[in-house]
């Protein structure tokens, strides 16, 4: 058996087995999917659930102030929910890694820097997709949802939302690296993501909410990310009068860039100083 | 192979390392001995790269903790407390997974999971997840995931703690085997047997300091070796027991029959069969081997007439305990029990410490 006993001399080298360590670790997140049903439901079912609940115990109430489908309206901002709800199972996962020991035995691997989190933002991500996909069919089937338009433009809306999941999955990472405890982690980001998807346009237009609140829910990214998901997928959306709104989409990859230019960063650097207790 | 100078490491206001030297030569067997807290742990994390030293420097086969760490990861392995494998995986999962991460190729990785499932005794749970094992199949995995490729050098951070006698026993053969293979070990640990056990040097640490090393003989002979205890039948022998055992003892006018077979003072690390972390009770297994190498004579003995018992230092485990318990024969005391102790943890440590043992 020939083991390599040192890392590859060349930059082409080590970013191959940089992106292979990456790969192995990816499916090492799937591999864990598979052993967890329960996970593997919030992946599949949850979004699923969100989406015939919402559309149906919701979509038969609200009527729209400036007319359109609430349904249409309602769906962007469901998935743009399940996308931020990315958070807290990242930062749990890391957590649960991190108090285990694994990421011990992880970092004293020879492998690429930024591997173990890149490996397990690439799983994030396509399960964020999966997840978007599920929720996609069932708004498409159950819940009556119809997008308009170019279809380009709802593949862009899609790998907008998508986009603005993987940037909470790096604020997940983060804080989950502070966390002592899975449950402590989900305390860490439940706690404020779910407020944060309510006091945004997600669910209801933000025309009647009090002045000062009002601003805070324009300037939320996750309206900016709802109201270009709207945009994009051809759906009703609400009258917009802030900067964000005005530019949704425009505004909604700023804040997911920004959002991974601070985490990201923040998270490797977390990362490779952390360890067990 | 383990090279460390001046290493300093402070959490907040507290140092967890004040100025650490150690060295470990190519393929021996390094323990580290010390209580919760005395920053095992934490050296342990330096060397291995999980944190970086505030101070001091250190080398592991050849490469800079610090400035050689890419490298020096590719040579080291870790397993113990805290490295964990991944209980969602299956055990062979996490040793593919291992593998995987030393680059190995798919299909070398998968056949030398198989290889060391086997070698473990894991072959059966191979495809269980690793979270419904037993303590002792997990720190097997665990080990095993460490040796996905064998590293030159091995770091086990209280490999045995939280095990069965049984298990224990068993994990102190592999790790016996890797030694005799040619890994250099380092090994930290809360127990004196197993630092005995396995190791050929040993340093206590104690608050972030290397306070003794040597060889264990040399260790446990500065605590004064072995104790004899015997527990007569009636209290009236005690007295005269007393007597009859301070004759027999070697080291002192040889007045009783013979020394014994001599197994000789200073015999190196390998020892009977294990005792318990501290064999206290008199029927304990007779764990000795005459590693007490000083000539200390049997001087000061504790007696306690309560209950009809009576402690004795003896330089010579075995010898002593054959000689002792012919002597009693020949005067006809009737004995109860009759057993070596060997210095615990807490003994050699206090010792080596000065703190009062009160």
């Amino acid at each position: 058996m020939t083991v390599p006993m040192d890392p590859p001399a060349t930059a082409l080298g080590r970013l191959r087995s940089g992106l292979t360590d990456t790969l192995v670790l990816a499916g090492r997140s799937y591999s864990r999917l598979r052993a967890q049903p329960a996970e593997l439901a919030s992946v599949l079912v949850f979004p699923v659930i969100m989406t015939v609940l919402f559309g149906y115990v919701f979509g038969s109430a609200i009527t729209l102030p400036g007319g359109g489908d609430y349904r249409n309206y309602l769906m962007p901002g469901i998935f743009m929910q399940v996308m931020a709800m990315g958070t807290v199972s990242a930062a749990t996962a890391v957590a649960e890694d991190m108090a285990r020991g694994v990421i011990d035995r992880l970092r004293t691997q020879p492998i690429a820097r930024g591997a173990v989190l890149a490996g397990r933002g690439l799983a994030d991500l396509s399960r964020a997709m999966l997840s978007l996909a599920m929720m996609a069919v069932t708004g498409l089937v159950i819940a009556g949802w119809r997008p308009h338009g170019n279809p380009f433009r709802v593949l862009a809306g899609f790998a907008l939302l998508a986009l603005f999941g993987f940037a909470m999955m790096w604020v997940g990472t983060y804080l989950g690296l502070f966390a002592r405890s899975g449950a402590q982690a989900d305390g860490l980001t439940f706690s404020w993501v779910l407020p944060m998807t309510f006091l945004a346009n997600a669910f209801v237009p933000l025309e009647g909410l009090p002045g000062w609140l009002r601003a805070v829910a324009d300037w939320n990214p996750m309206s900016a990310v709802v109201s270009a998901a709207r945009e994009l997928f051809g759906n009703p959306g609400s009258a917009a009068a802030s900067w964000p709104l005005r530019h949704p989409v425009t505004a909604a990859v700023c804040w997911s860039v920004l959002i991974i230019a601070v985490f990201a960063p923040l998270a490797v650097r977390r990362y490779r100083t952390a360890t067990a207790r | 192979m383990i090279h460390a100078e001046g290493l300093r490491k402070r959490y907040g206001p507290a140092e967890a390392l004040r100025g650490v030297d150690l060295d470990v030569p190519r393929g021996s067997v390094c323990g580290l001995l010390g209580p919760n807290g005395a920053g095992k742990t934490t050296l342990v994390r330096i060397l291995t790269t999980l944190l970086r030293p505030d101070g001091g420097s250190a080398r592991v086969a050849g490469c800079d903790v610090v400035r050689d760490a890419d490298r020096l990861r590719y040579r080291i392995g870790l397993a113990g407390q805290h490295a964990a494998v991944d209980e969602l995986l299956t055990g062979r999962g996490n040793l593919e997974l291992f593998g995987r991460l030393r680059h190995l190729p798919r299909r070398t990785a998968r056949s030398r999971a198989g290889e060391l499932l086997d070698r473990f005794g894991l072959a059966e749970a191979a495809d269980r997840p690793a979270g419904t094992y037993s303590g002792g199949m997990r720190r097997r995995l665990d080990l095993a995931a460490s040796l996905v490729v064998e590293p030159p050098v091995l770091f086990l951070d209280e490999p045995t703690t939280g095990l069965d006698p049984r298990s224990r026993l068993a994990l102190w053969d592999l790790l016996r085997e890797l030694a005799d293979e040619g890994t250099t070990l380092l090994l930290t640990t809360q127990y004196l047997d197993e630092a005995d056990r396995l190791a050929d040097r040993i340093a206590v640490l104690d608050a972030g300091r290397v306070v003794a090393s040597g060889s264990p003989a040399a260790l446990k002979a500065r605590v004064g070796g072995d104790r004899l205890y015997v527990a007569f039948r009636e209290a009236a022998d005690l007295t005269r027991g007393a007597e009859v055992i301070r004759d027999a003892l070697p080291g002192r006018p040889a007045t009783g029959p013979g020394a014994g077979p001599g197994t000789g003072a200073g015999a190196g690390p390998a020892t009977g069969p294990g005792a318990g972390p501290s064999a206290g009770s008199l029927a304990g297994p007779f764990a000795g081997s005459g590693n007490g190498a000083g000539v200390r004579a049997a001087g000061d003995m504790e007696i306690d007439p309560g209950e009809r018992r009576l402690a004795v230092p003896v330089p010579d485990g075995a010898a002593s305990l054959v000689a002792v318990a012919s002597a009693l024969n020949a005067a006809g005391i009737a004995v109860e029990d009759l057993g070596l102790r060997r210095p615990t943890l807490d003994e050699v440590f206090l010792r080596l410490t000065g703190a009062d043992a009160a």
